[in-house]
């Protein structure tokens, strides 16, 4: 057996990535087996986007941090500090917060190690976060790795109802879109394979990235293209597999209805933001229409009362806003996010077919060489006879690497689905509690308010 | 009038006068009365219908030689109650407003209420012996008379056009005329815009039923995470269902108290406008006569001259009685409006007490959630 390799620190690798896979949740370190590398110019690979030299890392002194605003940050998922050094003992739990472009001219991004205190702050374009998401696919997805899916460009989305009339400069689309690559870089930095990688190291650290770094792959366009190609209707694939392993078979299905789940939630959520949105101006409308009649009332304590409806109107109105500001970016953003997350996960499973098609492929081409050579034999011609013994040597090796690619991607996708299941009932309860923190601060509002409208209402005399 | 009936309207208490119930027969709803005498002895119970009820409106607009009445502020009737169906219920609603909320046709029952004890609290018009027979005669009361008697109410938006302008010889009712033009507007317009805000509290209420609904679909025995993710989903459910009941209990809070005092309030705004245009109708007239008389020929002159003073005295009862009406039912507006602002403002506070409460309740659950 092949000796078990030790878990390279692979952040001042210069040439790219070794395929190390290094999972460290379990005790039994299924994968230590698993270290290979890959030559750069193995025609399987796509070409490795960040070639060049890696620059020196060089610890940025914590800079004045933009705190985003104070309702975003209540709802923002960062990760339970608590649960996560406990369990893994891992050093490399982050912090991360992106920040409101408007003052520096980028979106600033902070990542803080929770365990060193080491911090970095820098500052990035929207561009720049969907070239990361776009090496990462190419580097992680056809070994199974669940990337997390980069941040939607387009305004709407899936979202079929347009919430309110929405225009590429307003505050709201730039608050949805900070909050989105925020989220975008937390779960990236969730995956203990990504966290290690160079590009996202590069990412969170390094003062300039490296402006276009090579080929087509880089183009987000393309990259995106292949992904949503992947996670597209498996029903397009023409490959049909002989599944031997009921889990993937019994998997994709419950990713399937999951799917179908979600998108229902979505649009139940959508619709709450809707009509919480129509109630605020709803009440505002009232509030200004009791502020009227305040004014024209004879009776001195009737009119004051009514003027104080009004103010305690309008103050609920607030309320409604603040709560459908929950009802969007702590729901409905969670349920859009893990609706394109389960698109990256039935991308990997077609990756998987993929990988088996290529075994397979790998297995018939073997047969024909071996065919070819028997042909050969009795041809007398040693040297043709000497160059299909090369390659059926060539493609021998092919299948066997064929199988083991296929073992390998198969063992990563349980591996990420168990992590997948986790991490959703943890974002889910944090979200929830969240949520419930809102509607009880609003209640709470909603009782000094009437508190402090009833005396008015009885000094009506 | 006979004395003994006289008698007999006086005694009924108006306070005790209840709509206990309300029943529906196709298109057609019965309400059940019951009201009792001054005494307390002996309450009595009839059905009627809302024919009956405009019967009784007619009665006591159209009685003769009453001209006192024309100063009267009427209690509004409710509109026609039409049962909803899906097609005609922006109608109803446009209609009826609040009055046409709520369970079992309880908010439009108490509107009903309050005009029959209006009506009997009133000095003049709790003396028509139809109110009593109306109240207590086992029997249904007469058949719609044909639509006579002051309230016509097509011709008086014909003339509304050319009189509503008449300035007035009084400044009281000058004031008078031009607060409540304004004021009734103003009424109204905030009873449509409650309405909307009441309206949209149920669609919330109903977009929170689909969305806990929908989470209750999310669940997955597979294995020890999906059963987690299950549990979460289900108290996600017991959540927005908890939500869904806070919106329904506002907005029943909403209609039954702010909701129906403003339109009630708005109605009230209504028939004050109303009377004060019928008297300006007969300051009309009045101008009219004394014109009469100033360009009478002398043979005439002097039944000109009659028919100014009647016209004048009539003019001066309606106006006398107008005033007092005026003046008790600004009185009396703040009081109602007092009532249902407090009613509102303590039910609202009751409700948020409680989803509070049951909210922190569910936060304290969940944290406590082992994941």
């Amino acid at each position: 057996p092949p000796s078990c390799l030790p878990a390279e620190d692979i952040s001042t690798n210069s040439n790219g990535p070794k395929q190390e896979i290094l999972l460290d949740d379990d005790q039994e370190d299924l994968f230590a087996e698993a270290t290979e590398e890959v030559s750069l110019d193995s025609p399987e690979r796509e070409p490795i986007l960040s070639d060049g030299p890696s620059p020196a890392i060089t610890p940025v002194t914590p800079t004045v941090i933009i705190t985003p605003r104070a309702e975003a940050s209540m709802f923002d998922r960062s990760l339970d500090e608590d649960e996560d050094t406990e369990e893994n003992g891992d050093t490399f739990d982050m912090q991360i917060t992106v920040s409101d472009p408007e003052k520096v001219g980028g979106f600033g991004c902070t990542s803080l190690n929770l365990f060193s205190r080491n911090e970095f702050s820098v500052k990035r374009r929207f561009s720049d976060f969907l070239g990361l998401h776009s090496k990462l696919a190419s580097k992680y997805m056809h070994i199974g790795y669940i990337v997390p899916p980069a941040p939607e460009k387009s305004i709407v989305g899936m979202t079929k109802v347009k919430v309110g009339k929405e225009d590429l400069s307003s505050a709201e689309f730039v608050e949805k879109r900070r909050s989105a690559l925020q989220r975008y870089l937390t779960r990236t930095v969730t995956h203990p394979a990504l966290l290690k990688d160079p590009d996202v190291i590069q990412f969170l650290e390094n003062t300039e990235l490296p402006r276009a770094v090579s080929t087509q792959a880089l183009s987000g366009a393309g990259i995106l293209r292949m992904v949503n190609k992947a996670a597209e209707a498996v029903n397009k694939m023409t490959i049909k597999m002989n599944e031997s392993d009921a889990w993937f078979e019994e998997k994709q299905q419950q990713f399937e209805n999951l799917d179908i789940q979600l998108r229902k939630l979505h649009a139940s959520v959508e619709s709450l933001v809707c009509h919480r949105k129509e109630l605020s101006v709803n009440t505002a409308s009232f509030a200004k229409s009791a502020a009227m009649l305040g004014n024209s009332e004879d009776h001195t304590a009737l009119s004051r009362a009514l003027s104080q409806l009004a103010e305690v109107e309008e103050k609920i109105d607030q309320l409604h806003q603040e709560q459908a500001y929950a009802d969007f970016y702590l729901f409905s953003e969670l349920l859009g996010d893990y609706v394109r997350l389960i698109a990256a996960v039935k991308g990997v499973f077609d990756q998987r077919m993929k990988t088996w098609s290529k075994w397979q492929d790998a297995q018939l081409l073997l047969q024909r060489k071996r065919e070819a050579e028997t042909k050969l034999q009795y041809a007398n011609k040693p040297d043709k006879l000497q160059q299909a013994k090369d390659e059926i040597k060539e493609w021998e090796t092919k299948v066997q690497q064929g199988e083991r690619d296929f073992e390998q991607i198969s063992k990563n996708i349980r591996q990420e689905v168990g992590r997948f299941e986790k991490q959703r009932v943890k974002d889910f309860k944090v979200v929830i509690i969240k949520y419930l923190e809102s509607l009880v601060h609003t209640q709470q509002q909603l009782i000094k308010y009437w508190e402090a409208f009833l005396p008015e209402a009885k000094a009506i005399a | 009038m006979d004395a003994s009936n006289k008698e007999s309207a006086l005694n009924v208490n108006a306070s005790s006068i209840k709509i206990s119930d309300v029943s529906q027969d196709g298109d057609m709803l019965t309400f059940a009365i019951t009201s009792q005498n001054l005494s307390g002895s002996g309450g009595v119970c009839v059905f009627r219908t809302y024919e009956d009820f405009i019967w009784l409106q007619q009665s006591l607009f159209s009685q003769e030689d009453v001209p006192e009445l024309q100063g009267v502020i009427f209690p509004p009737l409710p509109d026609k109650p039409l049962p909803s169906h899906s097609h005609t219920q922006a109608k109803v609603l446009k209609q009826l407003g609040f009055l046409s909320l709520g369970d079992k046709w309880q908010i439009y029952c108490k509107a009903l209420e309050l005009y029959l004890q209006q009506v009997a609290a009133h000095t003049l018009l709790s003396k028509n012996k139809e109110l009593y027979n109306f109240l207590s005669s086992s029997e249904s009361p007469g058949k719609q008379r044909s639509k006579k008697g002051i309230f016509n109410r097509l011709s008086q938006v014909m003339e509304e056009m050319r009189k509503e302008g008449h300035k007035d010889v009084d400044e009281f009712f000058q004031s008078e005329r031009d607060k409540t033009t304004n004021l009734s507007v103003l009424f109204k317009v905030a009873t449509e815009k409650f309405l909307e805000v009441v309206l949209t509290k149920q669609k919330l209420a109903l977009a929170c039923g689909h969305f806990s609904t929908s989470l209750h679909l999310c669940v997955n025995q597979e294995n020890a995470d999906a059963v987690a993710f299950s549990k979460i989903c289900l108290k996600l459910s017991d959540i927005i269902e908890t939500m869904k009941r806070n919106f329904e209990k506002v907005s029943d809070n909403d209609m039954s108290t702010l909701g129906l005092g403003l339109e009630l309030e708005s109605r009230y705004q209504e028939a004050k406008r109303e009377m004060l245009f019928r008297r300006t109708c007969r300051l009309v007239e009045l101008d009219n006569a004394n014109k009469n008389v100033d360009r009478a020929k002398p043979n005439k002159k002097a039944h000109m001259e009659e028919v100014q003073k009647a016209t004048q005295k009539e003019f001066n009862l309606i106006s006398s009685v107008a005033k007092q009406e005026i003046v008790h039912y600004h009185r009396t507006r703040v009081q109602v409006l007092r009532d249902f602002l407090i009613d509102w403002c303590e039910k609202q506070l009751s409700t948020a007490q409680e989803s509070s409460t049951l909210f922190s309740q569910y936060l304290e659950a969940c944290k406590g959630l082992a994941v």
